[in-house]
């Protein structure tokens, strides 16, 4: 079934809460909503061109070097990303800082090459990349969503609010390490906890 | 000239590389379930974090710098990275099986750890000299490998504690890393 290799990312086998991939952009950037679309959108770009050109040079690399060749192709679409950020979004470029080309090394991308990519047809890895990369941003806007309610104690998207102000003392660790790691923390329980009564049911 | 000093204890303690700067997560829970393994995987990081830093430096400043291409710096970095890792991988089979024993199986997992070249990156960002880059290198492993290390020895009493089901294994992890990351923040009081 073709719709299954895109809603299996979103869902089924989401690459931060089931796979645990990537996590280390997930967590850095996820300080504010803006700053985690931005992420989202640069890993969109950089999965489905590299799942893409892989797939379709899957015959023509040779399998004791494919990982070097692979790392070469994502790194590249990564640098077409960072220029295009540095010069259309100088702000978005500034606050994403080192974790921009770190992208290189998120393992969602060099995992879903190596373990997908590599071994199916063009037009499954491109659902299979654009599934990953939506069930991806889902993630991390949706911590970045509770990090951010939480530290500034409104709800707003952007500039627009939502939800105006509705404590005075906000919680500033959550924009902080430790707020970020019991975010993830809360989520992945929740999302476990649903799977145990299930399972019992 | 800068303080090495000040570099040292700065990337061991107040911007520690996983529990403040979020670099190398994926084998900060992947490989912290036994203090034996986090200990082989930190030495193995040190090492190379140090080499990769003394390695990117001059290519960073004297190929890349003198030529304007420093947008071309990702692509370069992550090549010299993964060589790199491969070839020691290959010397240290050659000559020395013993540590490749104890070392070998973590090499491979290095090349895609965002740690290393997160540490490069740094390097270049913050405009280091070459001593200064290699002791944040190796300083950056030594708290890498400190925060493994604390995180495998909680993890390993937790296999005796009673935690509820849904947190059992991993959301267990994260909340101690929280606790981990909340008493290395008081650190970042410190005036340097």
């Amino acid at each position: 079934m073709k719709l299954d290799e895109l809603t299996k990312g979103v869902f089924k086998q989401n690459p931060i809460f089931y796979l645990v991939l990537g996590l280390c952009p997930t967590l850095a950037v996820s300080t504010r909503v803006d700053n985690a679309l931005g992420m989202s959108l640069g890993v969109f770009f950089v999965l489905v061109c590299s799942n893409v050109i892989i797939s379709l040079f899957k015959h023509r690399i040779p399998p004791q070097v494919r990982i070097p060749c692979f790392i070469v192709i994502i790194a590249s679409f990564v640098t077409i990303v960072d220029l295009f950020m540095h010069g259309y979004a100088p702000e978005l470029h500034e606050r994403l800082g080192i974790y921009l080309p770190l992208i290189v090394v998120n393992c969602i991308i060099l995992g879903r090459a190596e373990a997908f990519a590599s071994k199916k047809s063009v037009f499954d890895s491109f659902l299979d990349a654009v599934g990953m990369s939506i069930g991806f941003m889902l993630a991390i806007v949706g911590i970045a969503l509770c990090r951010e309610t939480l530290s500034s104690g409104k709800i707003a998207i952007f500039d627009y609010t939502i939800v105006p102000t509705f404590t005075q003392s906000p919680s500033v660790m959550m924009t902080l390490p430790p707020g970020a790691f019991l975010t993830i923390a809360v989520i992945m329980a929740m999302i476990k906890y649903k799977a145990i009564r299930k399972e019992g049911r | 000239m800068e303080n090495l000093l000040v570099i040292a204890v700065g990337a061991i303690f107040v911007n520690n590389i996983v529990l403040s700067r979020f670099l190398g997560l994926c084998p900060f829970f992947g490989v912290s379930k036994k203090t034996s393994s986090a200990l082989g995987m930190g030495s193995a990081v040190i090492f190379v974090m140090t080499c990769a830093s003394a390695i990117t430096w001059p290519i960073y400043t004297y190929l890349l710098l003198p030529f304007n291409l420093e947008f071309m710096r990702t692509v370069t970095f992550i090549v010299v990275i993964a060589t790199f890792v491969q070839l020691i991988e290959m010397v240290i089979r050659k000559y020395k099986p013993g540590l490749y024993k104890a070392l070998g199986i973590y090499l491979p997992l290095i090349t895609t750890n965002c740690a290393i070249m997160g540490v490069a990156l740094l390097n270049a960002e913050e405009g280091y000299s070459l001593i200064g880059s290699v002791v944040n290198g190796f300083s950056a492993g030594i708290g890498f490998t400190l925060a493994l290390l604390l995180m495998s020895g909680i993890r390993e009493r937790l296999e005796f504690a009673d935690v509820p089901k849904s947190f059992q294994d991993l959301p267990i992890a994260f909340v101690s890393a929280a606790l981990l990351a909340l008493a290395f923040m008081a650190f970042s009081g410190m005036r340097l």
